[in-house]
């Protein structure tokens, strides 16, 4: 039986293909402009290294953002579903999930059977989510990649007062032209978010296992910042990018 | 998942609701060229009362004027960017901005200038009533007001001496009325509008307690064509007579199982004023076979109310139902007062705590499974307290989903990611699209 899920996302596209429940074969692309076409492109790749071939697939289930343009899916589930079933499969004892992705960030409350108690997301603005750290990023001229390693050599607490992404990027630009040095402002970037993500948290209410997913999951610099704010640690799967398209990949439609 | 169907048909009221509206609007416009008068205020004004100056006086109601102008996007931008370049905060009352907005413009949504008012007649709760005609009457260059205090507390607390401190300023204001009029005022026609106003809002609560039945005859969508109507003029023995016809046809819809939507799967409420220019979010939820039964507001912002013998919350018993005789002016504005505070949308004004009850008594009798609040930055009364409703509604076990927008300015509500939220709760609720 082979499952594929799809997670195009609003920045990234992610492929998971299952065999039999197993991962046989995953797969990630940025999304661009032509989605569609990323999309199917993708899923081709997917399947191409693990040898299966289209007619062997069982089932193509799409999530994320942008779902819509997988139109080759036979089904589609929301982003807040895929993530509590990827989850939970992964992490049975999981009663919280933190996702938080390019453009939006969702807490979810599951109870022991991994059903969705609760769900909290982030309204249109971008301050709770990986395009923030993004935007930031270029403010300060550090690779996103090297942003939490940089900004776990702080131990300054600096409050950012803005709540908006474009007003944030004035104050950080502030910081940098008063001396503050970049390591202190991205401490202070990755604490604003935990913040946000951590009132997100509370809204729904949370209580262990605490899982986080998606790409600000690899964030070591937001990471210790959520786990300081929530005051409890969490835990982050080995692929946490890949959980959305995961959970979409075990919902078949049947 | 068994999918139930349901026979259903158009409403036979909807185009008299249409009728009456536009008529209502046409009145107002036009009331001096047929030697009447024109007053505004609030939909909570005490409207009974300028009826004692005559038939021939017309109200024209800001909330639902408010509400209309949304469906009017070209017009609405334009009245909330009129306001704002006034000088007056984004942030306040979205209706108050449309309404002065299109007095700035000096353009009626329904055709033709601004048609200004003889008066004011105003009555005073939130924050912003009371303001907001003020502020009318000097965009209009000065327009004789009025506004009575109602913010006397909840009505499990009223006593006589807070029915007295509302009761005298209505006298006053009757005094008020004759003065700035020069009309006398006539004791028999003030009567018959109290009885008239009992009627028609205790009518409509009696509309909404129909809605426990399953399925629902009505959906909260079209709620919104047929309340507004008592927003427009409860205290008229037109609405009354057209709320007696929607009951009968409702009666014979519940006996006959003619549902709202063809599919019931699940029962839902709303909360506060929807986001006007998006009411295709209720029609949204019917693809998933999910019908909102109303909410407070529909039920409560002009439905009279009461607990009855059996437990249930039901229509409020009128003053002619218990054979009360009005005799004098004094007597109908103590029933006035009395009635309108017991109001269900006056009681949160002092407690959220006070509405959540009135919400987990709603989800239980309407057998609801699921509430969508709506964050309303629009209006700070309805809203003040909504996420301790929200706290109450989970701890009562009922799912909630919350959504931010606005109901009447249209840059503040995002509809793609509304859509996208009612998908994850109607997942979380074990629905797909049908």
């Amino acid at each position: 039986m082979i499952n594929v899920g799809i997670d195009v996302g609003a920045k990234n596209i992610k492929i998971v293909a299952l065999q039999d429940g197993k991962i046989v074969s995953k797969g990630h692309v940025l999304a661009g402009f032509e989605t569609k076409d990323t999309s199917q492109a993708l899923y081709n790749e997917v399947l191409k290294k693990a040898n299966i071939s289209p007619e062997e697939v069982n089932s193509i289930t799409s999530t994320g953002s942008g779902r819509k343009a997988a139109d080759f899916a036979s089904n589609s589930v929301t982003e807040v579903t895929a993530a509590a079933k990827g989850a939970t499969n992964m992490f049975p004892s999981a009663r919280c999930v933190i996702d938080v992705g390019a453009e939006e960030g969702r807490t979810i409350r599951c109870d022991n059977d991994g059903k969705i108690i609760d769900f909290a997301l982030n309204e249109k603005c971008a301050a709770g989510a990986g395009a923030f750290i993004e935007a930031m990023g270029r403010a300060l001229e550090i690779s996103i990649e090297d942003f939490g390693k940089i900004s776990l050599q702080s131990n300054q607490e600096i409050p950012l007062n803005a709540q908006c992404a474009v007003f944030a990027e004035s104050e950080v630009v502030s910081l940098l032209h008063s001396k503050t040095e970049k390591k202190d402002i991205a401490k202070a970037v990755n604490d604003a978010v935990a913040s946000r993500i951590t009132s997100m948290a509370r809204k729904v209410g949370f209580e262990k296992d605490i899982i986080l997913i998606g790409g600000m999951a690899k964030n070591t610099g937001f990471v210790a910042a959520l786990t300081k704010a929530l005051e409890t640690d969490v835990i982050i799967p080995e692929d946490p990018e890949y959980i959305l398209a995961y959970g979409a990949a075990l919902l078949t439609g049947n | 998942m068994n999918i139930p169907t349901y026979k259903t048909e158009p409403l036979k009221c909807w185009n008299k609701a249409k009728e009456l509206r536009n008529e209502f609007y046409k009145n107002y416009a036009n009331a001096h060229e047929n030697g009447g008068i024109r007053w505004a205020g609030g939909a909570w004004s005490f409207g009974a009362i300028p009826m004692g100056l005559g038939n021939d006086v017309y109200p024209l109601t800001g909330e639902p004027y408010g509400a209309s102008i949304a469906f009017n996007k070209e017009f609405s931008l334009r009245c909330l960017e009129a306001t704002e370049k006034k000088g007056y905060a984004r942030d306040l009352c979205s209706y108050m901005r449309s309404y002065w907005g299109s007095i700035i413009l000096d353009e009626f949504l329904f055709g033709g200038k601004f048609p200004k008012p003889d008066f004011m007649w105003q009555d005073h709760i939130c924050c912003s009533h009371s303001k907001w005609y003020q502020v009318a009457s000097e965009l209009e260059g000065g327009i004789p007001t009025y506004s009575i205090d109602v913010a006397v507390g909840p009505y499990n607390e009223v006593t006589d001496s807070l029915i007295d401190y509302i009761v005298s300023q209505m006298h006053d204001g009757i005094e008020w009325l004759k003065k700035i009029t020069g009309r006398e005022y006539d004791d028999e026609k003030l009567i018959d509008a109290v009885y008239n106003e009992c009627r028609t809002t205790s009518l409509w609560a009696e509309i909404c307690v129909l809605n426990k039945t399953k399925p629902a005859p009505l959906d909260e969508k079209s709620m919104y064509s047929l309340y507004v109507l008592g927003t427009l003029e409860k205290h008229s023995k037109k609405v009354g007579d057209f709320y007696a016809e929607v009951l009968d046809e409702m009666k014979y819809r519940v006996e006959n199982q003619i549902a709202a939507t063809k599919h019931e799967v699940v029962r839902l409420i709303s909360d506060t004023q929807p986001p006007w220019g998006f009411l295709n979010v209720f029609r949204y939820l019917e693809n998933f076979g999910a019908v909102s039964v109303g909410s407070l507001y529909t039920f409560g912002l002009i439905g009279i109310w009461e607990d009855k013998p059996d437990g249930t919350w039901g229509a409020r018993t009128t003053p002619q139902q218990k054979g009360i005789k009005i005799e004098t002016r004094d007597q109908a504005l103590r029933i006035l007062a009395d009635w309108n505070l017991s109001k269900p949308e006056w009681q949160h004004f002092y407690s959220p705590h006070q509405k959540s009850e009135m919400m987990i008594r709603i989800a239980k009798e309407w057998d609801l499974q699921g509430i969508m609040l709506h964050y309303n930055r629009g209006c700070e009364g309805l809203s003040v307290g909504i996420a301790e409703n929200r706290l109450a509604l989970i701890d009562a076990g009922y799912p909630v989903m919350t959504f931010e927008g606005n109901m009447r300015d249209e840059r503040e509500f995002d509809s793609a990611k509304t859509m996208s939220r009612i998908d994850s709760f109607m997942e979380t609720l074990g629905l797909k699209i049908i």
